[in-house]
C-alpha cells in the first residue's frame, strides 16, 4: 500500500548560491525513477518534504513550476542539523523528496483576476514558481494583470535574478524589484517592501493579492492593502511552521484546528482572522 | 504532626502576607483529586489563601516552581517549605537562580511524606476512593475496603533516611520546630544499596530498574535542579542522547541527569514520587551524594555561605582518580 | 448476530481458537500494577481489575517505531535511499480491552487515515492484524469519566467483541464483521442473561454519574477564539510541568516526532512519541516558538483534545474518559476540572 512516509530518490541535478553570504542555496533535483517524476504532480504554493538520509526532512516550498518540466526546484536556508548538511552536498548526491504536500494557490478563483504579488525576502520562493506557472503561454490568458512586487534587504539577498530580470522586459507583468536601502550598483527602486507596495497602490476590484514573507513584512504591507480597500478573502498568505509529517497526523504544525501542512499552508487573510495567532 | 493545625497556621500566615502585600503570592498546596495527592498551587489573594493544606500528601517539590515562572512577574514569593525543599531554595540561591530577599518562607518540619504506590501496593488490584489521615494512621477507603495503616510504614523511601526535617532557612514557622532533624534511618547506610553487587549484577539490578522508563521527564521536570534552558536531551547540534526506547538511551539520560545532580540533590525524592511508571531514579542520586560525602565530606544545601564542591576548584582537591 | 453466551470455564477452548492464528496479550498484574502482556494461559486472565496503567495504544503506535531504513553508504548502488520496514508479522488479539480503550483507537482511526494520501500504513496495518475483545466496565474506577465523553462503561464502539462479565459466565456481544466469525460457535444468549447485563450497564452508569463529571455541550458552541482567549488558562498551566507523563498514558494522543539515526552503513528513520508539552515541539530552527511559553502549550492540549479535534472529526472528542491522565499526572492538573471551566 501506498506509503506517504517514504521518500522519491531523487539526484541533486545542479546547486546554485543563490544570496551573497551563501545563507541560501537553490537545488535542482532530479527523479531516479521515471514512475516517481510521473506521480509527482504539483501545482504552485506546495510544499514537499525533502529528506537527507541520516539527517531528517525539512517542509521547502517548491519553487519550480510543473511548466518547467519534471525536475524540481528547492531553495534552501541554512538554519539546522539537516539543512547544514544538505548545504554541503554537491550535484550527483542521492537525496529524498515527499510530496507534493499541501495546498496550493487558489487558482480556480484567481482566474480571470488582476493578480498582485508581494514577496519579501527568501520567501519569494513559491511565488517564483506562481509566477512562472501564470507567465506560461497556456496558463497567461486565464490571468489578468499580473503586478510581482519583491524585495530583500540588499542586492546580494535577491533571489531569481535569472528569471525576475528577464520578467521586467516582458510587458505582460509589472515588476517592482526593491532592496531596503541605497546600495552601490543598485539602479533599481529602493525601499521596503510595504513602502513600495504603497506607491505601487494595487487596486482591489476583482482583484487577488499573494502575499508571502517575514512577519515584520506582513505586519507592516497588511494597512497598505487595509488602506486601498482590500477585503480579507482577496489576501492569500503561506504559513510557515515546524513540521515532521507533513501530512497531518503528527500533530505538531496545528494553528488552531487547522493544520499548517495539510488545509494550509495556503490561507487567506480571513481563514487567518479566525484562526489563534500561533504561527 | 497535627495536620489541621498546621493547616490553619499556614492560611493564617498567607493570608496575612498576602492582605499586608508583603509578598505577591504564596506557593503552597490544596487538596488534590485523587487520592495521597496534593497539588502544587499558587495563592495569590487571601480569599484564595483559605485553600492550602498541609498533609502528608505533599509529594511535589514546591522549590522547582519558583524557577519555572516567568521572572518578573512575581516581585516576592511565600513559599511553604519543609528542610529538603529549604535545602533545595539554599541551592537555588548558592546557583544564583533566587534571592534570599525574594522569598518569604513558611517553614513546617516534614513529617515525611507518605509514598501512595507503597499503600497501592498493600491493595493490589483494588480500587482506592479514599485516603484519610487520623492521627498517625491513614484510613483506606474503597469499594469492599476500609482499612488503617500506620503511616510510619507507607513512608517514602528518601524520608526515612531524611537528614532535616527542619527548614534551614526560614522567616515564619507554621508550628513548632521538630525535635530531632534526622528521622532515624542511616543514609550512608541505606543509600547505594547495589554497591554490595558484583559487576554484572549491577548491570541487571540498572536494568531492571529503569527498562519501564517511558521517557517522559517528569522527573527532571519535577527536580528543582533541572533548570537548564536547553537540557541535554533536547539539543541537536550535537544531539547528545537519542530519543527512541533504546536502552543505550533510557541508561544515558538517567545515568548523566544523574551526574548532573551531583553534589546538589538534597534527595528530596519528587523525582520517585513524579515518575508515573514507578521508577527509583534515587538509586542513582543516592549513590553519587553518598561519595560527595566521603569525598568532599559535603552535604547539599544547609549553609548559603557554603561552597559546593561541584562548583569550586581548589588546589588540594583529591586527585588520586587520575592515573 | 445475536448475543451469545461465553462459560467461564469454557474459556480455554475460545482461546485456542482464537490462537490458531493470533497471538493473545490480555492485561495481567505486574508489580503494582496492570500491564499489557502476551497471554500464556486461560486462567490467567483477569476479570475484575479497573484498568492498565499505561494504554495499550503501543500495539498500534509503539513508542519507538522504526519507519524505514537505508544503507548508510553514498558509494552503494542502493546508498541513501529508504526503503519501508515490514509489515508486522503476526496477528494478535487484545483480550480484554476496556471499552474506553477500544474506542480510543476508532478515533484515532481518524486521525490516522484520513484520506487517500493521509493514510498511515504502519497504523492500518496493526490496526486490521489486531482484533480486539472488550470487557466492560461493571465497576468504574473514581477517575473515569468516559459517558461525558461519548463513551460508556459498555460502549460497544471501535471494539469486534464485547464481553460483558455476568459472574461465572460472559455476555458476548458482536461489534464488528469480524467478531462475528470468532463467535458463531457460541450460544445464544437467553433473555435472563441480557437483562442481567442490562442491569449491570445501568449500575456502572450510575455509578459514574457519581463520580466528577465533565460537560462539553458548550464547548461545541463556543468559537475557537472564544475558548482560545479565555482567561482561565491564565491559571490552569501554572503548576504544570510540561512533562510527557498525560500525553504518554492518554489512549488517543498520538503525536510523534521522526528523527534518523545511523551507526556504521546502518541508518534508520524512527517515529517517537512526542508530546506538545515540551517546548522543542513547535520550535522553528530559526528560533522562533509559536508556543514558547508553557500557557501557550497547556492550553493547546486541551483545545487540541475538545475543540480543535471535534471540529475536524465530525464531532468526536480527542478524549474518552479513561481516567489516567488524571491518577498519574505528578501535580494533579485534573482534566475534569479544566473541561468543565472551558464549558462553562
Amino acid at each position: 500500500m501506498f506509503n506517504p512516509y517514504l521518500p522519491y530518490p531523487v539526484r541533486i541535478k545542479e546547486v546554485r548560491v543563490e544570496t551573497e553570504d551563501k545563507s541560501l542555496k537553490s537545488f535542482w533535483l532530479e527523479f531516479m525513477k521515471p514512475e516517481d517524476a510521473e506521480a509527482f504532480k504539483y501545482t504552485p504554493g506546495q510544499f514537499a518534504e525533502l529528506s537527507v538520509s541520516g539527517y531528517g526532512e525539512i517542509p521547502i516550498g517548491i519553487a519550480s513550476s510543473p511548466t518547467e518540466g519534471k525536475d524540481l526546484l528547492f531553495t534552501v536556508n541554512k538554519v539546522g542539523c539537516v539543512t547544514s548538511k544538505l548545504h554541503n552536498m554537491q550535484a550527483g548526491e542521492v537525496m529524498g523528496v515527499r510530496g507534493p504536500l499541501g495546498n496550493h494557490y487558489p487558482f480556480d478563483r484567481m482566474e480571470g483576476k488582476d493578480i498582485v504579488i508581494v514577496a519579501g525576502g527568501f520567501a519569494v520562493t513559491t511565488l517564483r514558481s506562481t509566477v512562472v506557472y501564470m507567465l506560461h503561454p497556456d496558463n497567461r490568458d486565464r490571468f489578468g494583470k499580473i503586478t510581482f512586487i519583491y524585495g530583500a534587504r540588499t542586492p546580494g539577498m535577491l533571489l531569481y535574478e535569472n528569471e525576475w530580470s528577464e520578467w521586467q522586459k516582458r510587458d505582460d507583468i509589472d515588476c517592482h524589484i526593491t532592496v531596503d536601502q541605497e546600495f552601490p550598483g543598485w539602479e533599481g527602486l529602493v525601499g521596503f517592501v510595504p513602502t513600495v507596495t504603497e506607491q505601487v497602490a494595487p487596486k482591489p476590484d476583482n482583484a487577488i493579492a499573494l502575499i508571502c514573507g517575514p512577519p515584520i513584512m506582513i505586519r507592516f504591507t497588511q494597512p497598505v492593502f487595509d488602506k486601498l480597500g482590500w477585503q480579507p478573502e482577496q489576501i492569500v498568505m503561506s504559513l510557515e511552521n515546524r513540521m515532521k509529517c507533513g501530512i497531518g497526523i503528527c500533530g505538531r504544525c496545528n494553528v488552531g484546528p487547522e493544520y499548517v501542512c495539510k488545509d494550509g499552508p495556503v490561507f487567506t487573510k480571513a481563514q487567518l482572522d479566525q484562526m489563534p495567532k500561533e504561527y | 504532626m497535627d495536620f489541621e493545625a498546621v493547616t490553619q497556621k499556614i492560611r493564617e500566615i498567607a493570608k496575612r502576607l498576602l492582605s499586608e502585600g508583603q509578598v505577591d503570592a504564596v506557593l503552597g498546596y490544596r487538596e488534590g483529586t485523587v487520592p495521597m495527592r496534593e497539588r502544587p498551587f499558587f495563592a495569590y489573594t487571601p480569599e484564595e489563601a483559605e485553600q492550602l493544606v498541609w498533609t502528608p500528601f505533599c509529594c511535589n517539590n514546591l522549590a522547582n516552581f519558583l524557577i519555572r515562572k516567568p521572572k518578573g512577574e512575581i516581585g516576592k514569593w511565600g513559599i511553604v517549605a519543609q528542610g529538603c525543599v529549604t535545602r533545595n531554595l539554599v541551592g537555588l540561591i548558592q546557583e544564583n537562580q533566587l534571592k534570599r530577599e525574594e522569598l518569604f518562607i513558611i517553614g513546617v518540619p516534614s513529617p515525611g511524606m507518605v509514598d501512595r504506590r507503597k499503600v497501592l501496593d498493600k491493595f493490589p488490584g483494588k480500587t482506592i476512593s479514599q485516603v484519610l489521615v487520623e492521627g498517625e494512621e491513614l484510613v483506606i477507603k474503597g469499594p469492599g475496603l476500609d482499612e488503617r495503616l500506620d503511616m510510619k510504614t507507607v513512608k517514602r523511601d528518601n524520608c526515612y533516611t531524611c537528614i532535616q526535617r527542619n527548614p534551614v532557612i526560614v522567616d515564619e514557622m507554621a508550628c513548632d520546630k521538630a525535635e530531632n532533624d534526622s528521622m532515624g534511618g542511616d543514609i550512608d547506610k541505606m543509600a547505594a544499596p547495589w554497591e554490595s553487587l558484583d559487576p554484572d549484577q549491577r548491570w541487571q539490578a540498572f536494568y531492571d530498574n529503569f527498562k519501564d522508563c517511558i521517557r517522559c521527564y517528569a522527573c527532571r521536570d519535577a527536580c528543582p535542579l533541572c533548570y537548564c534552558h536547553v537540557c541535554f536531551v533536547d539539543e541537536s547540534q550535537p544531539q547528545w542522547c537519542g530519543k527512541t526506547q533504546d536502552f543505550a538511551d533510557v541508561a544515558t539520560f538517567h545515568l548523566l541527569r544523574a551526574f548532573h545532580c551531583a553534589g546538589r540533590c538534597t534527595d528530596c525524592g519528587a523525582c520517585e514520587s513524579a515518575c508515573p511508571v514507578g521508577i527509583k531514579m534515587r538509586r542513582l542520586t543516592s549513590k553519587i551524594e553518598k561519595d560527595i560525602r566521603q569525598m568532599y565530606g559535603y552535604r547539599p544545601g544547609l549553609e548559603i555561605e557554603a561552597t559546593p564542591p561541584m562548583s569550586v576548584y581548589k588546589p588540594n582537591d583529591p586527585e588520586d582518580f587520575i592515573k | 448476530m445475536a448475543d451469545k453466551i461465553l462459560a467461564k470455564d469454557k474459556l480455554p477452548e475460545f482461546l485456542a481458537q482464537l490462537e490458531k492464528e493470533h497471538r493473545v496479550y490480555a492485561p495481567q498484574l505486574q508489580g503494582d500494577d496492570y500491564r499489557w502482556a502476551p497471554l500464556e494461559q486461560a486462567g490467567d486472565v483477569v476479570w475484575d481489575f479497573s484498568n492498565t496503567r499505561l494504554s495499550p495504544k503501543e500495539f498500534f503506535f509503539p513508542q519507538t517505531e522504526c519507519m524505514m531504513r537505508f544503507v548508510n553508504d553514498p558509494a552503494d548502488p542502493e546508498g541513501m535511499i529508504m526503503k519501508p520496514e515490514e509489515p508486522l508479522d503476526e496477528k494478535r488479539v487484545l483480550m480484554n480491552i476496556r471499552p474506553c480503550d477500544a474506542k480510543a483507537f476508532g478515533v484515532l482511526d481518524l486521525i490516522f487515515c484520513q484520506d487517500d494520501y493521509t493514510d498511515d500504513p504502519y497504523w492500518r496495518d496493526k490496526r486490521e492484524k489486531t482484533l480486539l475483545v472488550a470487557l466492560a466496565c461493571n465497576d468504574p474506577c473514581p477517575q473515569c469519566f468516559c459517558t461525558s465523553v461519548g463513551c460508556g462503561p459498555h460502549s460497544e464502539a471501535g471494539s469486534d467483541l464485547l464481553l460483558v462479565d455476568l459472574g461465572d459466565k460472559l455476555l458476548v456481544k458482536v461489534t464488528s464483521e469480524r467478531g462475528a466469525a470468532f463467535a458463531e460457535g457460541l450460544e445464544e444468549a437467553g433473555e435472563d442473561d441480557q437483562k442481567k447485563a442490562a442491569e449491570l450497564k445501568k449500575a456502572a452508569e450510575d455509578k459514574l454519574a457519581q463520580n466528577l463529571t465533565v460537560g462539553t455541550d458548550k464547548i461545541a458552541q463556543k468559537e475557537v477564539l472564544e475558548l482560545f482567549d479565555d482567561p482561565m488558562w491564565d491559571r490552569v498551566w501554572e503548576s504544570c510541568l510540561n512533562c510527557g507523563t498525560c500525553t504518554f498514558c492518554c489512549p488517543t494522543c498520538h503525536c510523534f516526532d521522526i528523527q534518523d539515526e545511523t551507526q556504521g552503513k546502518e541508518g534508520r528513520r524512527v517515529r517517537n512519541w512526542d508530546w506538545c508539552m515540551h517546548w522543542l515541539f513547535t520550535r522553528h530552527g530559526s528560533g522562533h516558538n509559536p508556543r514558547g511559553t508553557s500557557k501557550e502549550r497547556v492550553r493547546q492540549r486541551f483545545m487540541h483534545k475538545f475543540k480543535y479535534i471535534p471540529l475536524k472529526r465530525g464531532g468526536e472528542i480527542g478524549c474518552v474518559g479513561c481516567g489516567r491522565c488524571v491518577v498519574l499526572c505528578p501535580v494533579n492538573i485534573d482534566v475534569r476540572e479544566v473541561v468543565n471551566q472551558m464549558n462553562a
